[in-house]
């Protein structure tokens, strides 16, 4: 590991930086009030971002492809979460379905 | 705070409570790859554990834990982590009425993930959005970090999480909490195209960007086909 002090700035900026970015939302409506219409877009780009992160997440590694086992997973458990199966067996179907790929040999 | 813990409650049903509890576990699952992984790369259990309690980010966490064991700078590992997370001012911008006013904003605004601002936007009504935020950011918070310090000390033992799957879990949870929210289509459109542009671009850029760049869907974004838009018109004009 390199030098645990500079590990340690590293995790405390990190840290309130990350605070700032979650806390700037909530004091900025709290100065402005802002038109219905804006709280819709804001809301649509919460999910549009939450899209994206669940996209590259399922479906890249690095700045490469994540290969055919993990997106398969996600895939298992997008189909059982639509068709409303209770939650619990969408996580296990997902990591069920990308384990057992890798078992027989699919990465 | 206990007449909050109460109004929770109340607005707390069966259905809920059991999903709420489903996606705490399944991300102290999580957390526990996260902290064998960190311990399994050579890293000081205090590094996970400390990232988990102060930054409370899971994939700034991977990120910085990644970087750092692979040799990397603290500082190029900072910067990685800042930039995955400053999706949260959108997310702060769109829940910032459920997570309430005053002092309620400190602790709030920490437990804001991922998960529960998508479990909040997929309720109707203003006190189930609150409980949900609430409780799902509480319960993330004790399973993720109780996850975390059990990796750590597994983490020798583990080497290699993908062979359960954990990597897929993840993406999983999140499309399912997200999908509600994609009921409406033009949402669905626009989070579409945000997709579409942010795989693009993976490839040439650093992590954390593509997800920002996805905010580019909103042009096809209109508040127009929204169903619930017409009662709501007279009150805008």
């Amino acid at each position: 590991m390199s030098n645990p002090g500079l590990v340690l700035i590293g995790v405390l900026v990190l840290a309130v930086g990350t605070f700032s970015l979650r806390i700037a939302g909530p004091l900025l409506r709290t100065r402005f009030e802002l038109p219905a219409r804006m709280e819709k877009v804001m809301a649509a780009a919460a999910v549009v971002l939450l899209a994206a992160l669940v996209a590259t997440a399922a479906l890249t590694d690095g700045h490469g492809a994540a290969g055919i086992a993990r997106p398969a997973g996600v895939l298992v458990g997008g189909v059982l979460a639509l068709r409303k199966v209770p939650f619990i067996l969408v996580v296990v179907a997902a990591a069920a379905t990308a384990a057992g790929l890798r078992l027989v040999g699919v990465r | 705070m206990r007449s909050i813990w109460r109004t929770l409650q109340q607005s707390l049903d069966k259905g809920l409570a059991r999903d709420i509890a489903l996606v705490c576990l399944a991300d102290g699952v999580v957390g526990l790859s996260y902290g064998a992984i960190s311990v399994g790369g050579g890293l000081d259990l205090w590094v996970p554990v400390l990232l988990s309690v102060v930054v409370f980010a899971g994939a700034s966490q991977f990120l910085f834990v990644g970087i750092v064991a692979a040799g990397g700078s603290p500082i190029a590992a900072t910067i990685a982590g800042l930039l995955v997370n400053s999706r949260h001012v959108a997310f702060g911008l769109a829940v910032s009425d459920v997570i309430g006013a005053g002092w309620k904003r400190l602790p709030g605004s920490h437990l804001m993930t991922d998960e529960n601002v998508a479990f909040a936007l997929g309720q109707d009504e203003l006190k189930r959005k609150r409980a949900a935020y609430w409780i799902c950011g509480i319960g993330i918070f004790i399973c993720w970090n109780l996850g975390v310090l059990a990796g750590g000390q597994i983490g020798s033992v583990i080497t290699d999480t993908d062979v359960f799957g954990l990597d897929a879990a993840f993406p999983a949870v999140l499309l399912a909490l997200v999908l509600p929210s994609l009921r409406d289509k033009s949402t669905r459109t626009a989070a579409v195209a945000g997709v579409v542009v942010a795989l693009a671009v993976t490839p040439f850029l650093p992590a954390g960007l593509p997800v920002l760049l996805a905010l580019v869907g909103l042009v096809f974004y209109r508040t127009e086909q929204s169903p619930k838009k017409l009662p709501e018109a007279k009150v805008v004009v």
